[in-house]
């Protein structure tokens, strides 16, 4: 044996300098948060002149804030304040680690951001209670914000736990070089008026888009994009009175049924709407339409690639509805809950929101904002150069009905888009994907 | 008289300090790892088995309230029970999918690494490169090969006139494309375990075959193979709990319907289950009653191991 005698000193003191530079990080990072104790003993909000506080933002996706330059305009106008974002790119994982953090009471930022799906169940009882009460918010006027958005965070006994960030107004998005291929009108004012105020009309479209098709094109990317598109667009959508009645919600039958329709017309690519395939096909041109929430567009200029630039347009959907969006919200173990409330008054202000439009495309949720300049006129460079998306996105808006969503909205869309795809892409018949999609749902709903 | 007692106590002493030394030493330096053990494993295993008895969401935990076993008959027969079978199945059928090829491939691959080989060192170390790359990183590259927009299975598929597969909705199919995940990975890690007892095989051995006129193929099985079987079960072990545990292959490889196998469950496993029932449905008991049916299941594979291990010993 010819063990070097150096060799195990040295490497246990490798050992102990990479543990003692991981406590080092861990106790920084720990710091940064808590570094200026007492800060916070008036409450008031009145940032100015204060001590120097850290404010910390958990988000997911894109909120546009950095984008618009917002915080640093904040951090200019109060120089005490530092704020930091962390942002998670998918929601679920956010929500995931957000729940958790919640039940274990730490780990908490300042502000943060909830989607809409989940906001039925950060109102109800069970966690409602983590959160503050925005409604007195300094600088916030309540008749700015859409009814229904506002009435989508308060509790039952009346308490305002988030503010309103971005809705998603529904548009359809659609290829005018395929439309005109296919021998339909490819104007938006023509193509909205093909199947304006009814679903089933978009279906029709689709049967005379499908005739006479270029080949290896097909009308929509899949048709859970379509059911989601029904189902958003009616005030009674999984929930009523409370209780969760998706059997006999009349917008999900008969968003069930046409997207059935679709598939037995070979309308739909039957793609799986954010996968890997999904994107891909957006530069490949293989499908004319796409359900288009305001923020889908970004999707659509991402994937599709500056090839395609100019081709998509948008159109007006078959009615008016609302997917997707966000609030922003406290929780109560923060640090600096006045400060952090002051921000997200701030930040979800008309003209900050339209920055945030200007900058990635969220809709605001703030109703003030449209009457701003650059919002309404706005036109999307790549898509539709000439559409008036944002007159479009702004109408679609207010027209939303507010629906009734509950805590497991979010969980039922997924399993019932879910049973589509069993249809689209496994070949099951319309009656089994029903019933397997029904247990789904029957046995994650406790 | 006092000076002479002196040496004798001190003696008793130290022997006495010798004794504690040799005796409680050893368990002082295995101490930390118990430690560690009991903190960071027997510690959640008993909290899981805990909660696995009461109704508690992920959000909430500490409003649980108490189900006695129906989270478990839930499993066997309740509404979930389709589900549960359906992934038992699939973590049966992927296993066997992925471990048998891979054990075969890596014991082929040893044996020829065992011979001088230019460049052997290179290719040995080579060998291990899939096993260090992320499952992450491996599972994305294969979903893009088997991607049914411009993947490369297809084209290949496409170039002796098959139809397109859509590799990811199919149950074989899906199954088949993670099982090779799975090999692509293990492999290499497999047969350096290999080539390392094959090395301590006395060469001689191989020379009396070689005299009694034994081709390579013959020396492989007679005389490669029976000293390799102690290496072979363990491998077999390792590979069959790793194969129970499956989660990442699946879960990254069915991106946004990954977290249930698929959009028919076609290739959930145990583990991807208890993950959708934890994180997905915030069914913090249910998830627990998964981990520890999967507990269970790894203890009896345990056992009918220890049981063959001893049959193989006294048929030796």
């Amino acid at each position: 044996m010819n063990l070097p005698v150096t060799a195990l000193p040295r490497r246990s003191a490798l050992l102990t300098g990479a543990a003692l530079a991981a406590t080092a990080l861990l106790l920084t990072a720990c710091s940064s948060s808590g570094s200026t104790p007492g800060d916070n003993a008036g409450g008031t909000g009145s940032a100015n002149g204060g001590a120097k506080l850290t404010l910390t933002v958990g988000d997911f996706g894109t909120f546009g804030y950095k984008e618009a330059g917002l915080f640093d305009a904040y951090m200019a106008a109060h120089p005490n304040i530092t704020i930091k974002e962390t942002t998670t790119t998918a929601e679920g994982d956010y929500w995931t680690a957000l729940q958790t953090h919640l039940s274990a009471g730490g780990g908490l930022a300042d502000v943060q951001a909830l989607e809409v799906g989940r906001i039925a169940l950060a109102t109800s009882d069970a966690l409602s209670n983590d959160f503050e009460n925005l409604a007195k918010a300094p600088g916030l006027s309540q008749g700015d914000y859409l009814p229904w958005k506002w009435q989508q965070a308060t509790t039952a006994d009346g308490r305002t736990i988030g503010l309103g960030t971005d809705v998603g107004p529904m548009a359809i998005c659609y290829r005018q070089d395929l439309f005109q291929a296919a021998g339909l009108p490819s104007d938006p004012a023509a193509v909205s008026a093909l199947w304006a105020g009814d679903w089933s009309k978009y279906v029709e479209a689709g049967k005379q888009f499908q005739a006479k098709a270029p080949k290896g094109s097909f009308f929509m990317d899949s048709a859970t994009g379509m059911f989601n598109g029904v189902v958003s667009s009616s005030s009674q959508q999984y929930y009523k009175g409370g209780k969760l009645d998706y059997k006999n919600s009349p917008s999900v039958k008969s968003a069930w049924d046409l997207a059935m329709q679709a598939d037995a017309a070979g309308l739909s690519q039957g793609l799986k709407e954010f996968d890997t395939p999904w994107q891909t096909a957006f530069s490949q041109s293989t499908f004319a339409t796409t359900v288009c929430p305001s923020w889908q567009q970004a999707n659509i200029q991402k994937y599709s690639g500056a090839g395609n630039s100019g081709k998509w347009n948008i159109a007006q959907a078959p009615a008016a509805g609302n997917w997707g969006g966000s609030f922003l919200a406290v929780p109560s173990s923060g640090k600096h809950k006045a400060e952090a409330a002051a921000l997200v008054a701030w930040l979800t202000a008309p003209e900050q929101q339209a920055k945030v439009f200007q900058a990635v495309g969220n809709i605001p949720s703030n109703q003030k904002a449209y009457e701003l300049p650059g919002l309404a006129d706005f036109k999307n460079p790549f898509i539709g150069p000439n559409a008036a998306t944002g007159q479009i996105f702004s109408t679609a808006a207010k027209a939303i009905q507010p629906a009734e969503i509950g805590p497991h909205s979010g969980d039922v869309k997924d399993d019932i888009s879910n049973g589509i795809l069993l249809v689209e892409q496994n070949h099951k018949s319309a009656t089994d994907a029903w019933n397997t999609t029904v247990q789904q749902i029957d046995s994650s709903v406790q | 008289m006092a000076t002479s007692t002196g040496p004798g106590r001190r003696q008793t002493w130290r022997t006495r300090l010798y004794r504690w030394d040799s005796k409680g030493s050893p368990y002082a330096f295995v101490a930390p790892f118990f430690l560690v053990f009991a903190a960071f494993g027997l510690f959640p295993l008993l909290y899981t088995g805990w909660l696995s008895l009461h109704q508690v969401s992920l959000y909430n935990v500490s409003r649980s309230h108490w189900v006695g076993l129906r989270n478990y008959t839930d499993l066997f027969s309740g509404p979930p029970s389709r589900f549960f079978w359906n992934a038992l199945r699939n973590t049966i059928t992927l296993g066997a999918l992925s471990t048998v090829p891979q054990l075969l491939i890596a014991l082929g691959l040893a044996h020829l690494l065992n011979y001088r080989l230019r460049g052997r060192t290179f290719l040995r170390t080579a060998l291990l490169a899939p096993y260090a790359t992320s499952v992450a990183a491996a599972t994305l590259v294969f979903a893009l090969i088997f991607s049914p927009e411009g993947g490369m299975a297809n084209w290949l598929l496409g170039l002796v006139g098959a139809g397109p597969v859509h590799w990811e909705a199919g149950h074989w199919t899906s199954q088949f494309a993670i099982a090779l995940i799975v090999t692509w990975r293990w492999t290499g890690y497999n047969a350096l375990i290999y080539l390392a007892a094959m090395q301590a095989v006395p060469g001689d051995l191989y020379e009396a075959a070689a005299i009694d006129g034994a081709n390579r193929w013959r020396q492989f099985w007679h005389v490669t193979v029976p000293a390799l079987r102690p290496t072979i079960l363990f491998t077999v072990v390792v590979s069959t709990i790793g194969a129970t545990q499956l989660f990442g292959e699946p879960y990254l490889f069915g991106g946004q319907s990954g977290h249930q196998g698929g959009a028919a469950n076609q290739y959930e496993t145990l583990g991807v289950l208890m993950y959708d029932q934890g994180f997905r449905n915030s069914m913090l008991g249910r998830a627990s009653a998964v981990a520890w049916t999967m507990f269970a299941l790894l203890l009896l594979l345990g056992l009918v191991n220890a049981l063959i291990a001893r049959r193989l010993r006294r048929a030796h």
